[in-house]
This record gives C-alpha cells, structure tokens and sequence, in this order.
C-alpha cells in the first residue's frame, strides 16, 4: 500500500532515519525526485536557500559526501562553509560543544556533521538553534545515503514495497547499513542483511531484516544488491583472515551476481575496494547503478535542506 | 556524656531478628538498649514517629577521589554526600593518585576522614602497587593502618597468578579481595552493553561473557586457595549462575549488586539519545540480565547493595558518548532507588532490604556495627518509607551530579544518618 506523504518534516534536524515516519522519507523522496530536474538546468541553481548560512562540519575524512552536501547547497544558493577538524580548535583540545558553540555564535542556520563518534549529532541538535544534519555518525547512522540508496532504488522499480534488497558486508562498523534497513524496512521492503559471522553484531535483525552469513544464501532471486566497504582501517586483525580469504567467500563477482534477478541493481555507497568486496567486472557492469547513486545523492540532500528549511510542496522556482 | 533516645521508630534489625516498634536509647557512641519504652530525662529526643530505624548502612563500593581528583570528589563532600543517603560507613577504592597502595595514603585517607568527622571511611587499598597488576602491594601494612579489603577497581587483576597470590595472602588477615570483573580483550573498545541496543546506536558493545568469564575463573582461584574473593558490581545471569553455583559447593565467594544495574536497563541509554549519564562499566545490561540480578537478590546470591558512587565532572560528561568517562554517582539516590524497585514493587521483605545494605556488608568487611545489638557502636540509619521526592542532582552534597536517575519520582527517602550516637545529618524540611 503506497504510503502518502507528510507535508513537512516534524523535527529541526535530521539525525537519522530512526525519528522519520514513512510519510516524511516519503516526501524526502518525491521532493529529491524534484530536486534531480535543477541538475538538467543550464543555470543549475535555484534561490531556495539564498540568504541562509551552512555550515559542513567535518571530525573525519570524507569527499564524495562532503561535495556532495556542497553541491546541494550551492544548488541551492546557500552560503557554505566548510570546517574540517584537522585545521581547527579540535586539535588544540576543544570540545565539540565548544566547538559547535562558537560555530552557532556566527548564527548559521545549518550544520552538517560528520563524526567519528556514535550519537555526536544528537548531542548538537539538542542544544543548538540551527538545523542539524547528520552526515554519518561513527556506526550510527548516515541517513542521507540511506534516502539516496532508496531513491535510486524508486527510480528504477517505482517503488521500494516487496524489493527484495540484499545489503552484504561488514555490518558491524557499518553505518549505511543502519539508515538502509531502517529506511527500507519502513517502506516495506525485504531486506536481507549478510556477511561474515564475525562482523554482524547482535540483534541487528530487530531493526527489521533478516540476516545470512552466506552470501549466496544472501543475493539469491535479490532485487538488489548492496556491497559496504570493508573499512580496513578500522578492522582489528582478529574480525577476518586476510583481504584474499575476504574476496574468496564474500565478494560480488560475476559468478555469484547470477543467483541474483536478472535485472538485480548492483549498489556501493563507496569508496570502493576494488578486489576485496567487489570484483571490478560487477563494478563496471551494465547492473551497476553506483555512479547514480552518487549523482542522486545531491539531489537527496537539496531535498533535506529545503524541507528542513521549512520548504512545502513545490521547490521554488525563480 | 551524650545521650540521644529514638522514640517510636519501627527499630529493623535482621542481626537480632527484630522488626518492632521500639525506643532506642544510645549514650556515648553506644547502642544501651532498645525497648518498648524508654524514659530518659537527660537524653535528647529524636521522634521517629512513622521512621524506619536500621542498623546504619554502609556502602563498600565508592569513589571519593581523594587524593588526586579532587575537582570530582573529596573525603569531605563524599562524606556529606554518604550521611546525606543515609550511610553511617563508606568503602573507599584505591584508584586514586597517589594510589592507595601503601600505609601512609591509608593513613591520609583516614585522618582525612577524621578530621570531617561525617561517616566512617574505610580504605580498600590496591592489590598491585600503582594497580599496574605486576606487583603485590604491601597488603599487611595496609592492614595495619586501617585498610579492610583489597581491590584494584576499575581493572580487573588480569594475572591469574597475582590474584591466586593475593587471594592466598590477603586471606592471613582475614581481608576479602574484591575483583571488578571484565576480559580486556572481550571488551575492547567497549562503551555499553552488547546487544540490540548497542547494535541500534552504532556503539561498541561489552558482552555479558566478558564478565562471567572473569567471574569464572575467580571462583576457580578461590576454591583453589580457599581465600574470600568478593565480586564487585555483578551485572549479568551468568554471573549470577556462577557465583550461586560456587556457593553451593561452599565456595568462600561474594557479591554486591549496584543500584543502577538493578534499576536501569540498556534501553536507557537508547531512550536518553546517548545520556552519557547512562554510561558506566559494567554497563546498564538488557532484560533478562537484570531480571536475573533481581531473582539473585531476592534469593539470597546477592550478599549486599553497594553503590559504585563514580564522580565525575560535569566537563568529563560532556564529551561523546565514546569519550566520556564511565561511572555515575549513587550514594545519594541509592536507598530510594532500591526501597522503591526492590521493597515496594517486588515486596522484598523490609529486614532482607536491611540485611543488604547494613548487617550483610559489615559481617563480610568485618567492619564496627551493622547491628542494634546493645554494646554496638551507635551507627544509625533512619529512612521514611513513605517519602516521596524527585531525584534533584542541584541538591546533591557529592560534588559531581553524573546521576542517570534526574527526575525521578522515588518513594522511601533518608531521613536522618548518626554516627557514633550523633546525628551528623538530618533531612531538610522543605
């Protein structure tokens, strides 16, 4: 049953998929489908956010987000400004509230964050005026990939109800897969969640999936396939055995994309590890949607700026 | 010569098996009789009309942080802060710096107490010197300046042959060693308990396993060496399992269980969106952990409350919820907060709640009261059953205010604490 969309987003910010009602990751979505249209412009740019000041707080490394949130906001005809914590107070020992504090002091009326810690955007959007964003949150969440994944998702199959959808990796560490299975499950999708044994934490199925350990058990008769990025920098060397046994037992290659539907989409949220949970020849192929991903992407996070902005129906044209 | 007389108190006692209403009359730091009246012209008069009169409680399980810490605590405010919750004793855990692991820091402490002159303040000095888990520490000495269990709290000892050697020797003075039980390894990075709740946050998780398996092989090296091992702040069914079994087999093994992990689950830290308030090691477990903790209270597996009172700074506790120091403060909220889960909702029997936190840890510590008995020191504790009040961290004695209790409406408050037959605190009217 199609959900109706809200007409605007309850909260001020939007720290994860978790606080969202189907009907506002509904609106997310037509409004993102919206958005994509100013990209085809030959001025891509819209006065929605003219006036109003971003702020793109970053405590760890990130470029394809990163520019992708500056792109949308530009998009948008915003102010941004871009903090990243290795040229900042952090490194004199400043506190995040402080931080946030003295960044709130110069009134923006949004900050993006990206942290490497659990929780850090809630911590900022409890005690600060301007909207918070949460661009990933160590392995929280990372909503506005999640609303990207499923918008490229729509745009293929109409709709996300009854897609079996297949998310394999390292769970543990992995923040998208939080927002996606929260998301997805939302909006009635079947989804699987898989990878090895050793990197798939307790109870994850209570966020509303089912979960495999083989990955042939995990993509068979799928819709779509979903590949995380082993995040080697922050495996202790006791999760798996090497990067070849990895590859070996649960990497998408062109072998194992057969037990998926013909048509099965094949996803990454990047960057990739060519060779390690995806073979290059998957990557490349003709299922691959990832580039999409990243082009919809941007006009995900215009749609979250405008609609936390306030924005209804419509995105305002010149 | 001071003579104080307790009129009409309900006097529980479990060590004289008493639950009656009587007078108390106490003369010179001594409990002189109890009975059902007492006329006394010379003594004050306290009214304990519709109060509960125990034993005093003692709370073997605290932080004070001094030396070293004072910013958090000291003995002064952690002493103000124990009258305050109605505790005539406090035990008081070496990790502080200089660590308590030889007699002159014993002796700072105590004299530190002395000169405050609120509780009783008993030192647990460190098993290994600098709590490094290399060395034994000079146990005797410690002894022999007033020191009455010994622990290395906040790391569990490690090497299985320090602990075997300390159960051993420890066991000369009759001292309990105290294990804060957890596998480093299994913990690794660990901030709350591991399970859907850890999983639905995106924190690292800390598996139940982590402390029964240090629980485990405690109870092996106290069967081993037939020393008193005493397993702090029990948090899991497990746990619970191995302690019960090792008891049954006459195992010299004992166990506190904390406030917060009777009273909280992991879904307070999901419900307060990373309170880290909600943070302390062991963390708050799920369900059926704490439904396990409960049955081993009620049951008799669990040998005393004790608080784990952890102050820290409200600067400390404003970081993320990975940087922020475990430990949440509990003298001050202790007696509500188990009076109101454990005697009102699941109808624990008032002398057992009296057993728990008074004559039970003062007979394992081997520490001065912890019962009525005429001769006994005049040590205290009057609570109202029938108080209510709501947990305000601004009113707090203690220094710091890290409690996740705020807000709390609690029914079976502290009312008045002596020590020594003096009433060192009494509950504002307000």
């Amino acid at each position: 049953m199609p959900v109706a969309p809200a007409t605007g987003l309850r909260g001020k910010d939007l720290v994860g998929i978790d606080p969202l009602s189907a009907g506002e990751i509904q609106l997310l979505l037509d409004t993102a489908e919206q958005m994509r249209e100013v990209a085809e412009r030959p001025i891509k740019k819209v006065p929605a956010l003219r006036g109003k000041t971003v702020v793109n707080l970053f405590f760890e490394p990130s470029t394809r987000t990163r520019f992708s949130f500056e792109v949308a906001e530009k998009r948008l005809s915003a102010d941004s400004l871009n903090f990243a914590a290795s040229a900042s107070s952090v490194e004199k020992g400043e506190t995040l509230i402080d931080t946030a504090r003295n960044l709130e002091a110069m009134q923006p009326d949004f900050i993006v964050i990206r942290h490497r810690y659990a929780g850090a955007p809630h911590r900022l959007a409890r005690i600060l005026k301007a909207s918070v964003i949460n661009a990933g949150d160590g392995a929280h969440e990372h909503p506005t990939q999640a609303l990207l994944d499923a918008l490229t998702i729509r745009l293929h199959r109409g709709t996300l109800e009854g897609q079996v959808v297949a998310i394999f990796g390292d769970l543990q560490f992995s923040r998208v897969v939080r927002s996606n299975v929260l998301l997805l499950s939302r909006m009635g999708a079947k989804v699987r969640v898989g990878g090895p044994p050793s990197l798939v934490p307790p109870g994850i199925e209570q966020l509303g999936c089912e979960v495999y350990h083989r990955m042939e058990d995990a993509i068979a008769g799928a819709d779509v396939v979903m590949m995380l990025r082993i995040q080697l920098e922050r495996q202790s060397r006791v999760n798996f055995p090497t990067v070849r046994e990895y590859y070996d037992f649960f990497a998408l290659t062109p072998e194992r994309l057969k037990l998926a539907r013909k048509d099965c989409l094949v996803m990454h949220p990047g960057p990739m590890n060519r060779g390690v949970e995806i073979d290059s020849r998957v990557a490349d192929g003709p299922q691959s949607v990832i580039l999409e991903q990243v082009t919809n992407g941007v006009a995900v996070r215009m749609a979250v700026l405008y609609l936390l902005a306030g924005g209804q129906g419509e995105p305002a044209s010149d | 010569m001071s003579r104080l007389l307790i009129k009409h108190a309900r006097v529980v006692d479990p060590t004289q098996k008493l639950d009656h209403g009587l007078d108390l009359l106490l003369v010179d730091g001594r409990v002189e009789k109890l009975a059902e009246r007492i006329q006394d012209s010379r003594a004050e008069l306290l009214d304990a009309t519709g109060l509960v009169a125990a034993p005093g409680f003692v709370d073997v399980h605290v932080h004070l942080r001094e030396p070293g810490y004072e910013y958090k605590e000291t003995v002064a405010t952690g002493s103000a802060a124990a009258v305050a919750g109605g505790f005539t004793g406090v035990c008081c855990m070496p990790n502080t710096q200089p660590v308590i692991d030889n007699a002159a820091v014993v002796e700072f402490v105590r004299s530190r107490a002395a000169e405050v002159g609120l509780a009783r303040v008993y030192p647990i000095g460190a098993v290994s010197k600098g709590l490094a888990g290399e060395e034994l520490a000079e146990i005797g000495e410690m002894v022999r300046a007033g020191a009455v269990a010994f622990s290395d709290d906040g790391k569990p000892v490690h090497n299985a042959q320090l602990m075997r050697k300390v159960l051993e020797y420890a066991s000369l003075f009759g001292a309990p060693v105290i294990d804060h039980c957890e596998d480093a390894h299994l913990n690794a990075g660990g901030v709350m308990h591991e399970g859907a709740a850890s999983t639905r946050l995106g924190l690292r998780g800390i598996p139940a396993a982590s402390e029964e398996i240090m629980v485990a092989r405690n109870v092996a090296l106290a069967e081993l060496t037939g020393g008193h091992v005493h397993i702090a702040h029990l948090s899991t069914r497990g746990a619970v399992e191995r302690v019960r079994e090792a008891r049954a087999r006459g195992a010299r093994v004992t166990c506190e269980v904390t406030p917060h992990h009777l009273a909280l689950t992991d879904q307070a830290v999901v419900d307060s969106d990373y309170d880290t308030n909600t943070k302390m090691n062991p963390p708050l477990r799920s369900t059926e952990h704490v439904e396990a903790l409960i049955g081993a209270v009620r049951d008799g597996t669990v040998d005393c409350f004790a608080t784990d009172h952890a102050p820290h700074h409200d600067d400390e506790k404003a970081l993320e919820f990975d940087l922020a120091p475990f430990g949440v403060v509990g003298l001050e909220t202790a007696i509500p907060v188990t009076y109101d889960l454990l005697v009102r909702r699941h109808k624990l029997p008032l002398r057992r709640f009296v057993a728990l936190w008074s004559s039970n840890p003062a007979r394992l510590f081997r520490l001065p009261g912890g019962t009525l008995a005429p001769g006994s020191p005049a040590d205290v504790t009057l609570f109202d059953p029938d108080a209510h009040d709501v947990v305000d961290p601004e009113r707090f004695r203690s220094r710091s205010r890290n409690t996740p209790f705020t807000g709390q409406r609690l029914r079976g408050w502290p009312v008045a604490t002596i020590v020594g037959g003096k009433v060192v605190w009494q509950r504002p009217r307000r």
